[in-house]
Formats: structure tokens, C-alpha cells, sequence
């Protein structure tokens, strides 16, 4: 196992807010991430990813992948992973799943928090979290951050709630 | 059997070497990105004026060839061929990029004995290629043979008589032939399907005709980035190259859309996709370099459909 495993969920301090914290180094950076409840008659959880790129161009890097690690039937829940189409070209059509410390099963509707790697260079990044929803639609939101110790928030609309870096 | 030779009626050929003409040969796959190496992509077949709208002529998928990434050939899976468009599977079980189409050449054109005009079939056979079938439909029994006493009025072979004579490749040709005018058409329709992360091996230029070399992988394309595809002739950078590139659906707008584009000195082609969708893009050149010296010139195209994803 590495060190980067899906914490539990934390309170939210200030949900909903775009927020932008002066953060101690000291701390390790994570973010949270809001899956809303979606009224609908067919209702699956979301395939969701989140990952971080460079500002200055480099390798995304994959900071979780939720999908339907134990589906029954003749099709494997990895099937529907190119849904996350962004995710897909950035990265995740390279990555073995599942993969350890990074892919867990989908989530029902709420807050959850993973952490950002510790060891990120200084420099200016964007997280991505992107959610694919099997008869639902589809929403990428992207929120800039900067190491070390500027955090962010941005809202989704659709499939995805509030993503705060704190 | 990486280059397949078949059966084409001159028409069939000269739209595949014009794509200015209205009727467009097209392949449409299902999808051209999968999650995995078991999965499968249905593929449709037709041509038509508009894409991808069957409404005219189906394509026999028995015309279809499959390379798979790592070069070995791969097959099509239950072939069927409706009213107005053929259909097939393959099953995509390695990952990387896969290519499925045709890939075709043929000398076609024209020649004179004692003043008649004959026609030469479009449907040349380079040596060691894989045997087409001896021409169905071709009314080749009428051969000068370089006598014209074969070749009176009416044809022997030629039940009710052909208004124009046709020999079937440029070696039945008679040794007093005049006006010989030939022309070699090479044309490659090809699409793309990966599994997994896309792969290169498929796209490997083998330094003849027309081909695609491109920058930005075909099964990479967004339409808010800017893509760069590479035309080689010969294994050479293609400067000039016209491409048309159409986006499917034209039904559901008030016009095509088509953009018609060129490649610049170092023979790239540099697209911006208007929206998100499945494209139809056809490349075409023509030049005097024509691999059999009896032909004059040379016609190629490429043609391809792309599948652009939205950011």
C-alpha cells in the first residue's frame, strides 16, 4: 500500500463558498469532493476521477478513480472507465486497475475527501474531477491550486457539487 | 496480406479517387475508444451523398480488411449486408490502435487499336497481391490480343455487344496499341480503434502513395484543441494536399459544414473542429509518379472518419 489512501469524509468549513485558504505547509493539502443526490427514477452512482495536471504542461496524475470495481454479469465494470473521457485520454487509458491507493468502488451521494500528494513540486496546478453517470450525464470541473499552500473551490452543476482544496 | 486488391467498377474508382463527387464511401465505427481488451466495435458500411446517412448502396464488408496493433491481420466478425448498408464486428482483444479498411489500387484508362477505343478495367493487380476473383461482370472475353480480327463489331464475349471494348488489366493490353492513357489510382480508407492507450504501429508509413501520418492521434481528438495531421506521398511531407473534412448529421443543419483544406509546406493539415461529433475526412493528390510506367499519372487519397470528442 502507498500512503495515498481515500479518507474518510470531513466536515466541509465552508461549503459552497468559493474558498481560497492561506494553508500550512506543515499540512498535507486535500480535497473534497461533493457528489449530489439526482433526482431520477434510474438512478447509478457516478464513475468519478480526479486528477492533476501542470499548469506549466507535464503528465497528469491520477489522485482517484471510483467505478464499479465489483459488477456482476459478462461486462466488468472497467468497460464504462472511457465514459471519464478526459480522464481516459489524460491518463487513464494507461493505468491498470485496480489500482492501488488510487481506484475504489462509486459513491452514493455526499462529501468525501482524498488527499493531494505530498509530494507535488512547487508550482501552479489544476485539479480535475470528472463524473460520468450511467444513464445521467457527464460534467468535468476544474479547479486551480498552486503549492505550495493556495487552495481553491469550484462547483459543478450537474453531477458534481462543490471541490474544495483546503 | 497487408495490401488487398479488389473489384472496382471505374465509377466506384474514380469516386473513391474524387471525393469532390457526391457519393462517399464510408466506414462508421460504433466507437473509436475502449476501456479494455474485450470489448467489440460494430462497424457500418455504406456510401451515400450524405454521412452517415445509408440511403443508397451498401458496402459488401467482405471488402474490409483489420490490422491490429501489433501488426497481425484481425478479422470481421458477423458480416451482413442490408438494402442500404453493410454491417460488422470486430472484436478489438489487444490493446493498442487498431485500423479497419481497404486499401485498393488499380491502372484503369483508355487505349486505341485500328481506331476502336478500348477501355482498360480499373482493376489492376500489383504482383504477389492477393488474388481478386477473375472479374465478375467483366466483359473481358472481347481481348484484341493484338488481332483485330478478335475483336470485330459485337465482341465475342460480349453478349448484345458493349459499346465500349474492355480489356481487364493493363497486361492484356495489345502490343499495337495507340493512345494509350493510363492512369494508377491508389486509395486507402482506413479508421482507427483503441484499446486502451493508443498506439502508433498501424499508422506506420510504408513510404508509397498517399498516406496519414498523424501528429495528433486519431483517437486523441478533442474539438477544443487544434489537431495536425501529417500527409506523406512516398514517405515524403506532402505540401498541397486537399482535404475536405465533412461532420456527420448534415439532415439535422441547413448546410455541410464541409471545410475544404490544405496542407502546408511541411505537409501538415492543421484542423479546428466547429463541434463534437463523428467527421469524414478525404484526402486527395494526384501527381506523375505512378508505380506501373505505362500509366501517366497518379491519383491517391486517403480517407478516414474521426470521432471528436467534446472537452
Amino acid at each position: 500500500m502507498t500512503s495515498t489512501k481515500i479518507l474518510p469524509a470531513l466536515p466541509l468549513l465552508a461549503a459552497g463558498a468559493a474558498t481560497v485558504l492561506g494553508a500550512s505547509p506543515a499540512l498535507a493539502a486535500s480535497v473534497t469532493i461533493t457528489i449530489p443526490q439526482v433526482k431520477v427514477a434510474e438512478y447509478h452512482r457516478p464513475y468519478v476521477a480526479g486528477w492533476i495536471e501542470p499548469v506549466a504542461g507535464g503528465n497528469a496524475r491520477t489522485i482517484f478513480v471510483w467505478y464499479d470495481v465489483k459488477k456482476a454479469g459478462r461486462e466488468p465494470g472497467t468497460k464504462w472507465l472511457a465514459d471519464l473521457r478526459s480522464w481516459w485520454r489524460k491518463g487513464g487509458n494507461t493505468m491498470k486497475m485496480p489500482a492501488d491507493g488510487l481506484s475504489g468502488a462509486t459513491r452514493a451521494p455526499g462529501t468525501y475527501t482524498v488527499p493531494i500528494p505530498a509530494n507535488l513540486p512547487a508550482g501552479q496546478y489544476v485539479l480535475k474531477v470528472e463524473a460520468a453517470r450511467e444513464t445521467g450525464g457527464r460534467e468535468l470541473v476544474s479547479v486551480p491550486f498552486s503549492v505550495p499552500a493556495k487552495g481553491g473551490s469550484a462547483s459543478g452543476k450537474t453531477e458534481l457539487g462543490t471541490i474544495t482544496i483546503r | 496480406m497487408r495490401f488487398r486488391t479488389i473489384l472496382i467498377a471505374a465509377a466506384a474508382s474514380s469516386a473513391l479517387a474524387s471525393p469532390a463527387l457526391a457519393h462517399r464511401q464510408w466506414l462508421l465505427p460504433s466507437t473509436t475508444t475502449l476501456a479494455g481488451t474485450g470489448e467489440y466495435v460494430t462497424v457500418d458500411a455504406a456510401v451515400s451523398n450524405d454521412l452517415f446517412y445509408p440511403d443508397h448502396v451498401a458496402m459488401d464488408p467482405a471488402q474490409v480488411s483489420v490490422w491490429a496493433p501489433d501488426g497481425t491481420e484481425g478479422k470481421i466478425e458477423n458480416p451482413s449486408k442490408g438494402r442500404y448498408r453493410g454491417t460488422f464486428d470486430v472484436a478489438i482483444n489487444k490493446p493498442g490502435t487498431w485500423k479497419i479498411g481497404m486499401e485498393r489500387s488499380s491502372i484503369g484508362g483508355t487505349f486505341k487499336v485500328d481506331g476502336e477505343q478500348w477501355r482498360v478495367g480499373g482493376r489492376g493487380r500489383p504482383a504477389g497481391a492477393p488474388g481478386a476473383p477473375g472479374g465478375p461482370g467483366a466483359p473481358g472475353a472481347a481481348r484484341p490480343a493484338g488481332a483485330p480480327a478478335a475483336a470485330p463489331a459485337g465482341g465475342p464475349g460480349g453478349p448484345g455487344g458493349q459499346p465500349m471494348r474492355m480489356v481487364a488489366t493493363v497486361a492484356d493490353i495489345p502490343a499495337n496499341a495507340t493512345e494509350v492513357k493510363l492512369t494508377e489510382s491508389l486509395s486507402t480508407y482506413a479508421v482507427y480503434v483503441s484499446a486502451d492507450a493508443p498506439t502508433k504501429g498501424v499508422l506506420t508509413p510504408t513510404g508509397k502513395g498517399l498516406e496519414f501520418d498523424p501528429i495528433t492521434h486519431p483517437d486523441a481528438l478533442v474539438s477544443d484543441e487544434e489537431a495536425q495531421f501529417r500527409f506523406l506521398i512516398d514517405g515524403k511531407p506532402a505540401a498541397g494536399v486537399k482535404v475536405s473534412i465533412v461532420p456527420g448529421g448534415k439532415k439535422y443543419r441547413e448546410a455541410e459544414d464541409a471545410q475544404e483544406l490544405t496542407t502546408g509546406a511541411d505537409g501538415v493539415l492543421r484542423v479546428k473542429w466547429p463541434v463534437a461529433g463523428m467527421y469524414w475526412l478525404s484526402a486527395s493528390a494526384e501527381d506523375a509518379k505512378p508505380s506501373d510506367k505505362r500509366a501517366a499519372s497518379r491519383r491517391m487519397s486517403f480517407t478516414s472518419t474521426l470521432e471528436v470528442v467534446a472537452p
